[in-house]
């Protein structure tokens, strides 16, 4: 759709259409949560890697070493721990998808907020799907 | 030395970068580029590890013993690991240049940044390519059902 369909400024122009400035992907509501989301669970996931790689690496040291370690990913706490990870990445996943569209469809601006709509659905979906199955497999555990 | 202050809304006049590479342009493809990849992967560990069989309650090390025999997962790993650490590095570098807002500063928290890379993803890959998922005098009810078949 081309700017002078809708008459009131020139094609290109900034002047604000409403009485929040438009135009600014990244400035407030939707845009700039999806954003401060995006970096707050980039964050938490590099930080989980940097754990994951070491704690890992326990096989090389000894079965014992690493069963010790991964017993303690067992207890409820973990738990509760590792499906706020999943959360993050399933977040940070879908999100980083819309971003993707964004700079590479051409409707991907104009859709940006309902893409941000759809990621929170997914995201809802996903969660649905896994809490319950992980906290069964967590708390069934317990007095093992 | 004189300095003309320009028009506002002057075109852009100075001469566009022509040499070298571009690689911010590149680091910023990659981080698209690696994500979809990563979406893949991620999900794929998440869920033979998470959700399918008992999940997280059968993680042991005879559990890593049956995945890294073979060779599709340590390529999987391989690549998983290699990919989010340099696309997680690359996202903590744009945080640094937003955050620290002091030269020296900056230096360090990236040197840290590619100190901890390089150490974690040669770990890491010697830890896949060297595994040993039956080691000798190892109790065998830790280690893999195929380790006593002998
Ligand atoms: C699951 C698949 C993933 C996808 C689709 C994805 C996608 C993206 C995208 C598109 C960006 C924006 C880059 C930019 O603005 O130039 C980004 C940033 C980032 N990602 Fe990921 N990513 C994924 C996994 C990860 C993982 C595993 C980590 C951690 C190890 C991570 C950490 C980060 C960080 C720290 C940033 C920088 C955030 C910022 O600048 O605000 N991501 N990601
Ligand atoms: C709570 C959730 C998670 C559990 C229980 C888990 C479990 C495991 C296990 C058992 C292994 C050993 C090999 C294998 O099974 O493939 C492993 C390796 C690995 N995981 Fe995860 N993982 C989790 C989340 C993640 C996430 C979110 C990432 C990516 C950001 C990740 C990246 C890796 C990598 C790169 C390796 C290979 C490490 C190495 O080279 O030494 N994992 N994980």
């Amino acid at each position: 759709m081309s700017r002078t369909e809708t008459g009131t400024h020139a094609p290109g122009s900034l002047a604000p259409t409403g009485k929040r400035p438009q135009g600014t992907l990244y400035r407030g509501r939707e845009g700039m949560w999806s954003w401060v989301l995006h970096r707050i669970t980039g964050i938490a996931i590099f930080f989980f890697l940097l754990v994951h790689i070491l704690d890992t690496a326990l096989v090389r040291v000894a079965p014992e070493a690493y069963n010790a370690v991964m017993s303690t990913y067992k207890n409820p706490i973990m738990g509760l721990g590792e499906t706020a990870l999943v959360g993050a990445i399933a977040f940070h996943a879908y999100n980083g998808i819309r971003i993707i569209l964004i700079d590479f469809w051409t409707k991907g601006p104009k859709y940006q907020k309902v893409m941000f709509y759809v990621v929170i659905g997914l995201w809802v979906v996903t969660m649905a799907g896994f809490v319950p199955r992980h906290l069964i497999n967590v708390f069934s555990e317990m007095g093992h | 030395m004189a300095t003309t202050i320009e028009a506002p809304r002057s075109p852009y006049s100075r001469a566009p970068r022509s040499r070298g590479i571009n690689w911010e342009k590149w680091g910023w493809m990659y981080m698209r580029a690696s994500g979809l990849v990563l979406v893949v992967l991620i999900f794929g560990h998440l869920i033979v590890n998470l959700v399918l069989g008992d999940g997280i309650k059968a993680i042991d090390f005879a559990f890593v013993g049956g995945k890294w025999s073979n060779p599709f997962w340590q390529v999987w790993d391989c690549l998983m690991l290699w990919l989010a650490m340099i696309h997680g590095a690359n996202g903590m570098r744009t945080l640094v240049n937003d955050y620290a807002s002091h030269r020296t500063t900056r230096g360090i928290l990236k040197g840290a940044l590619l100190f901890s890379v390089i150490v974690l993803i040669t770990l890491g890959t010697l830890v896949i390519f060297t595994f040993d998922p039956c080691p000798a005098g190892a109790p065998a009810d830790l280690l893999a059902s195929f380790c006593s078949a002998s």
